[in-house]
């Protein structure tokens, strides 16, 4: 038996649901920040195992669009973690729960 | 394409995940990250894409892995308190999990095995990037500079 489209699908949502868990119910910024990541990353496998297991078009459209949501994600990393480093120097805290001042 | 070694991939990749997401110590929970994202290169040298791996260990085990261990160091006494999690959170995660599982499940054209394809040099995938995806990664460039910009002026000193 070799695996199938399916299996790689079925660890690309048990990935996506793991960083949505990270990203729902973690109070840390950078917790946040990582269950973000790890939603892109199955984003990811899902555009190459399409690409894999489907038709083969010229260009690997599926690769391509992997590569640039790489960098894309990487940009993002960045200006989080920057973001993360600007709040904690006003608030001294990364808790997103006590970052409140703008609730009416 | 060997099971075995998807599975095993598939396990450690996701235990990876999972402690990174439930671990209460923020520096642990970096580098548990760190292995997950191996796991996905992984999976990206299995499928055949194996210029994405090597993107994969350079971008995020390289650069986001270090740099997130420097962001928790230079936030440090922000500890985790109360700890505990959201299960309103944990409930949404199960729900979507259900939802997609449905999904791939209950549609048999999703179960394929993959063709016979010819390997993707990275000959190709230059050529790509410098005919049909010229405008995109120039994009990205832009993207990518305005990010440093950014990053740079929001963690700049305040002058007072």
């Amino acid at each position: 038996m070799t695996p199938t489209l399916q299996f790689c699908l079925i660890i690309s949502a048990a990935l996506f649901s793991i960083g949505l868990l990270a990203a729902l119910s973690r109070r840390h910024a950078i917790f946040i920040l990582i269950g973000i990541e790890m939603m892109l990353a199955a984003a990811n496998l899902n555009f190459v195992a399409f690409w894999r297991f489907g038709p083969q078009p010229q260009p690997p459209t599926g690769v391509m669009v992997a590569i640039f949501s790489i960098a894309i994600a990487a940009a993002e990393a960045a200006v989080g973690l920057a973001l993360v480093i600007a709040v904690y120097r006003h608030y001294r805290t990364t808790n997103v729960t006590k970052l409140d001042q703008l609730k009416g | 394409m060997s099971t075995a070694a998807f599975i095993v991939i598939a396990v450690l990749t996701l235990a990876g995940a999972l402690a990174a997401a439930s671990l209460l110590k923020l520096i642990h929970a970096a580098l548990c990250l760190v292995l997950a994202f191996l796991g996905v290169a992984a999976f990206y040298f299995l499928l055949g894409a194996e210029f994405v791996g090597l993107v994969q260990v350079f971008v995020y085990v390289g650069a986001v892995a270090v740099l997130i261990v420097f962001t928790i160091l230079l936030t440090r006494p922000a500890e985790e308190t109360g700890g505990g999690f959201n299960w309103a959170g944990i409930m949404t995660a199960i729900a979507v999990f259900a939802g997609l599982m449905w999904a791939i499940l209950g549609t048999p054209t999703l179960a394929v095995v993959a063709p016979q394809i010819e390997a993707l040099t990275v000959k190709r995938i230059g050529e790509a990037l410098m005919t049909d995806y010229v405008w995109p990664l120039q994009c990205v460039g832009l993207l990518l500079t305005a990010a440093l910009i950014g990053g740079l002026i929001l963690v700049m000193e305040e002058k007072r």
